[in-house]
């Protein structure tokens, strides 16, 4: 790689409209740093407050998620290896938000994972709140706390259908990306 | 018994409880990654508490946004203030929001329809 391909990387994020992009080990301070700039950010931008709280919101489950996962895999998994590392990233295009993230996911969780999208994407706004109430109601969680409220309230968040895709990376792991917008 | 008073941060919200006048106050936002752990001390104050309670009992949620996590230990705190509520105390929950918020004002909603509280939504311009 050429030391100027740095400004192919500018430009890409520059056109794609990111105002935010980190990628590697997702870590409890790392999320204090990135709501940190991403409020700086929607202060310059002077976003009201409403979408604000969404986006952070949605970043805040999306980014927990993804530590709460790789978190997991340290526990469950000591014979796949599989990248810890992750990436997340903010796009700010024509008044919406954009979070996107990406991670390595054990093929052995894509059908659960696959199932809860395609249930809250199946969901009404009603609907999707009457499932969080249930959801919360229901005395299930791990001993982090966390409840299988994030994808529900994301959607809940987005007022939109959540994307996704699966890239096969070995017979073992694959990639997920996910896009969440955000009016 | 000691005041209650933790110090907010990036990620929690600042609690204080003055037992003399039975007001626990949670505002900020609260997003932790490790909520149960977070909500400890104020159980065990609760805890203490909940043996010489003040007549009335007034929790005032002024939360900016919170996590998932966060959302069931604020149902605990309010199933918990539900137990206690009764002859030596009358508990009566105030959940702010801010206008225009209507996310918040509809978490409200939500915590009211599954707790059996006095239940106040209150809109306010800033929290």
């Amino acid at each position: 790689m050429a030391i100027t391909d740095v400004y192919d990387f500018y430009r890409k994020m520059e056109d794609e409209k990111i105002i935010l992009s980190f990628k590697g080990e997702f870590t409890a301070d790392l999320l204090t740093s990135v709501l940190h700039i991403l409020e700086s950010k929607m202060i310059e931008l002077n976003i009201n407050s409403k979408q604000k709280k969404r986006v952070f919101n949605v970043m805040v489950e999306c980014f927990q998620n993804l530590y709460h996962h790789i978190e997991e895999l340290d526990v469950d998994n000591e014979t796949v290896k599989i990248q810890k590392s992750a990436l997340i990233m903010i796009k700010h295009v024509d008044g919406k938000f954009i979070v996107r993230t990406g991670n390595f996911i054990l093929n052995s969780g894509i059908a659960d994972l696959k199932r809860k999208l395609a249930m809250v994407n199946a969901l009404t706004t009603d609907e999707l709140r009457a499932l969080y109430q249930t959801k919360l109601k229901m005395n299930e969680r791990t001993d982090k706390g966390t409840a299988g409220l994030g994808l529900i309230d994301i959607a809940r968040k987005s007022k939109n259908k959540l994307e996704y895709e699966f890239l096969d990376i070995s017979t073992d792991s694959s990639f997920f990306c996910l896009n969440v917008i955000i009016e | 018994m000691e005041k209650l008073h933790l110090e907010g941060s990036a990620k929690t919200p600042t609690i204080s409880f003055n037992q003399e006048t039975g007001v626990l106050e949670l505002r900020g936002r609260s997003i932790p990654e490790n909520s149960i752990e977070f909500y400890n001390p104020l159980h065990a104050w609760l805890d203490e508490y909940e043996n010489a309670p003040n007549h009335t009992t007034i929790l005032d949620m002024k939360l900016e946004y919170f996590n998932t996590s966060s959302s069931k230990c604020i149902l605990d705190l309010f199933k918990r203030l539900e137990k206690m509520n009764g002859d030596i105390t009358a508990v009566h929950v105030n959940w702010y929001f801010e206008t225009e918020d209507e996310d918040m004002a509809e978490a409200g909603e939500d915590y009211q329809a599954i707790v059996q509280l006095p239940f106040s939504i209150i809109e306010v311009e800033e929290i």
